[in-house]
């Protein structure tokens, strides 16, 4: 009996006819086998699941958004490019995008994208009374486009988009959003079940053939609409290893040839193997979000300070193996967005014991905290010695901490309730972690006043009326120049005024066989793996 | 001796005990179902961006139907549940029962494997040890016994992955075969998939089953019935049949326990082989608080556990007739 999910379908011709006329496909190198962390393949269907690693292989791979992100550079952030549309404007009243569509565009099925089919896809996450609305893609997408009020096409090729208030960072939350294709999910019988186990994008991978929870294959496809984008491998095969030991004997043993996120304490064992460690500075925070409750120590600006000082992260560096980029600001260093803060977030003891001194602490009064943390988790890192590495830092200027260990899935939920809800315990602060790529996620999301918890993910309960004005500039200054501006000054606030514990970011390490070529890591959650081949 | 038959009274025993699993059924059912509740978490996490608003999650909770009381929402599990309809995982929104049977089928695969290699050699040694009771033979297999038992089954994988796989390149260290479990056949290139896990999972049951089949054997040997047979004038070999005759139900009973320990215990060494198994599948359905799969998973798993005790007692029966089962 056999269980694999079989789709090959029925583009062999096109897919024939293409092979032979696309140069790229001439130099078709090699079968890469990735190791990923996620316990199953990622939702097929279009809006993937699994966080960055899903968006990573089954959606920027498969599927292409209106607007994408540019992958080709290992040097510089990450900015965003035409995708589906070639371009967009905001109308006079700030409130109406126009998108011009791609035109020529075609899904892996040879059905044509069209701004129709954008509408279709828009009512698959918004419209619970469409045919097409799929509550799984929905969860993941809905709250990826809170500005958009309504859509339509307006012609084949030129798509509206109505947003609620005014706001400038649509852009942003447009390149979340993938397009599947209607034509096959018609074909699927409306099912998307069936759609799963045989999707359709245009995006640059078409996925060949699935089993569930072990493996996903992946082709290139010939017709996509960027040729600089169409894959030179023959294959990828994707492979769930949530198991680090798993992952790293899988690579040593030559059963894949690229693992994401190998354990640091087996990087030299691989490195001594032959084995390349790529890694490139990514928009990740390893921070401790504060509790701004009244009563909380945290409210003091002078403590934040001293304890942003006491840091010594070059140490923690070392701990990690040189794996993770030390905070220098709540955006990583080279960031766009990230200004001149006047705080400079470094390793000052002294400066440190001053400012703890100031506020009334000292050896014989010192300050007991509360915080939360979890053993592991997305983007965690190592938490456990990165935290106790912390507590000592911290007792060295007289804070005291006491950690409350849960769960990772208890810790999210934990952190959707608040610092003011019972499940904190009462906690000073919350050591969480995330994606920081766009305006919301990088910075709107965690100190808007009206997403304080459980709205949102204002954990602390901060609200402060100069911020306010800085996320609502954020959100009407349209044109990208000024509105970087606007982030720089944001962003000066949340350092100047410590709102957090700044540590570190991830570096996204990989480990790769000397026999992947051609891979450029680019400072994004996503990746291009069309460039690579297989010596 | 009469030839064992199964009379009327063994048939009604039978079928109590049939009737009995429906209680058992329904127990487990609910024990996980208040255990997944009881334990801090939620489900949607596992579908949900981590920033999604207040007002998103209300709306997919009330689309997974966690908004509903918990004894409603466990009424209308146990009402699908008994259609044959497990319900839809709620991390992959896949069908639970084709995820179960799936994974059931890769455990049970491992399973014989490990009870191939373990439960021979676990009798074989185990006989050998008893009959030299109190020699150096014996304190060597014993020591090989508690070894086994003592060994943590995911230490001893990991370090036969880094001897078999990385070190020698002998073995693959993961997986269920080349093309994954969906395309399994009985050849080298997938049988060789299966060789590290099953030796390690084998370990643990074969050393229980060594340790009790000596202790039997040593114990049947002092028995008087024994030295009357031996004063008869039989054969050794003859003495020999009789002493496993006797140790048979016990050690049938042992290995039934331990055989369902294979189908169910092997969490870890499904971790570490990453083999798409029913543990495997457990284990990630508790991270991801994964009601449906979880619900599913123990459900099958238990009434495997039921099937097991039934077909051990009922062998037992066949074995010695002294054992009424009516």
């Amino acid at each position: 009996m056999s269980f694999q999910i079989l789709t090959r379908r029925a583009r062999g011709l096109a897919l024939a006819a293409a092979l032979a006329a696309t140069p790229a496909l001439a130099l078709a190198q090699g079968t890469l086998r990735v190791g990923m962390t996620a316990s199953d393949i990622p939702l097929t269907t279009g809006q993937t699941d699994q966080g960055g690693e899903g968006m990573r292989f089954m959606g920027y791979t498969v599927y292409d958004a209106l607007i994408n992100w540019d992958l080709t550079s290992a040097d510089k952030p990450s900015g965003l490019i035409p995708g589906l549309a070639t371009e967009w404007s905001v109308g006079e009243d700030q409130l109406t995008w126009t998108f011009k569509i791609r035109e020529g565009v075609k899904f892996h099925d040879g059905s044509e994208f069209d701004a129709n089919a954008a509408v279709w896809n828009f009512d698959k996450l918004l419209d619970d009374t469409s045919e097409q609305y799929d509550t799984r893609q929905s969860a993941q997408g809905k709250s990826r486009i809170p500005a958009v009020a309504s859509y339509s096409a307006v012609d084949d090729y030129t798509l509206e988009i109505v947003t609620k208030t005014p706001d400038a960072t649509l852009p942003y939350q447009l390149a979340w959003i993938l397009m599947s294709s209607p034509a096959n999910w018609e074909a699927k019988g409306k099912s998307w079940d069936a759609v799963a186990e045989d999707p359709s994008g245009t995006g640059p991978w078409i996925m060949e053939s699935f089993v569930p929870r072990e493996r996903a294959e992946l082709v290139p496809f010939a017709g996509h609409w960027d040729e600089t984008r169409v894959p030179k491998l023959d294959k990828m095969v994707l492979i769930p290893l949530p198991e680090p030991n798993a992952r790293s004997a899988a690579l040593l043993s030559g059963q894949v040839d690229w693992i994401e996120a190998p354990a640091p304490d087996v990087i030299p064992a691989l490195q001594g193997n032959g084995f390349e460690i790529v890694s490139n500075t990514l928009p990740h925070n390893w921070t401790w979000h504060l509790n701004r409750l009244e009563g909380s120590p945290w409210n003091d600006i002078n403590v934040r300070k001293a304890a942003n000082l006491a840091i010594d992260r070059e140490g923690m560096k070392t701990l990690l193996g040189g794996l993770m980029v030390p905070a220098e600001g709540f955006l990583p260093p080279g960031s766009a967005w990230f200004g001149t803060p006047d705080f400079k977030v470094t390793y000052d003891l002294e400066a440190a014991k001053a400012l703890m001194s100031e506020s009334g602490y000292g050896p014989d009064n010192r300050l007991a905290v509360k915080a939360l943390i979890s053993p592991s988790g997305s983007g965690q890192m190592l938490p456990l010695p990165m935290n106790e590495f912390i507590q000592q830092n911290l007792a060295e200027i007289w804070i005291d901490v006491e950690f409350a260990v849960v769960e990772w899935n208890t810790m999210i939920n934990i952190w959707r309730a608040g610092a003011a809800d019972e499940s904190s315990q009462g906690a000073h602060s919350i050591n969480f972690t995330y994606f920081i790529q766009d305006p919301f996620t990088g910075l709107i999301r965690h100190l808007s006043c009206d997403l304080i918890a459980p709205n949102g993910t204002n954990w602390g309960h901060y609200c402060d009326p100069e911020m306010e004005e800085n996320f609502k500039a954020i959100r009407t200054t349209f044109d990208p120049e000024e509105q970087a501006k606007v982030l720089q000054r944001t962003h000066e606030k949340f350092v100047n005024e410590a709102l957090f514990l700044m540590v570190t970011h991830d570096v996204a390490p990989r480990a790769m066989s000397p026999k992947v070529k051609g891979f450029v890591q680019a400072q994004n959650w996503y990746q291009n793996f069309g460039t690579i081949t297989m010596e | 001796m009469p030839r064992p038959r199964l009379r009327l009274d063994m048939l009604g025993y039978l079928l109590r005990r049939l009737v009995y699993v429906v209680p058992v059924a329904i127990g487990v059912s609910l024990i996980c179902f208040l255990l997944v509740h009881i334990a801090p978490g939620d489900p949607l996490v596992a579908v949900m961006p981590i920033d999604a608003t207040a007002e998103q999650e209300a709306e997919m909770r009330a689309a997974y139907g966690f908004d509903k009381p918990l004894p409603v929402q466990f009424g209308i599990w146990l009402g699908n549940a008994v259609t044959g309809d497990l319900g839809r995982s709620i991390a992959t929104g896949r069908d639970v029962a084709t995820e179960v049977t799936r994974a059931v089928g890769n455990t049970l695969l491992l399973a014989a494997a490990a009870s191939v290699i373990g439960f021979p050699l676990g009798l074989m040694l185990g006989f050998l040890a008893g009959y030299l009771n109190n020699t150096v033979w014996d304190r060597g297999i014993t020591a090989v016994a508690i070894g086994g038992v003592s060994t943590p089954n995911y230490w001893l994988g990991m370090v036969l992955v880094i001897i078999f796989s990385v070190s020698l390149g002998w073995l693959p260290s993961m997986g269920a075969g080349p093309g994954g479990s969906g395309e399994w056949t009985w050849d080298w290139a997938h049988i060789r998939h299966l060789v590290l896990p099953a030796v390690t999972l084998a370990v643990v049951p074969m050393g229980i089953v060594m340790r009790t089949t000596r202790a039997l054997v040593a114990d049947i040997l002092d028995q008087d019935f024994v030295q009357a047979l031996e004063a008869k004038g039989m054969t050794r070999l003859g003495i020999l049949r009789h002493v496993a005759r006797n140790a048979a139900p016990t050690a049938l009973s042992v290995i039934g326990l331990q055989l369902g320990y294979l189908l169910g215990g092997s969490i870890l060494i499904e971790t570490v082989f990453n083999w798409p198994g029913s543990g495997y599948l457990l284990s990630v359905a508790i991270l991801q608080r994964d009601l449906p799969t979880l619900q599913g998973t123990i459900l099958v798993l238990a009434m495997f556990f039921v099937a097991l005790n039934l077909i051990v007692d009922l062998l037992q029966s066949l074995i010695d007739p002294r054992i009424s089962r009516a």
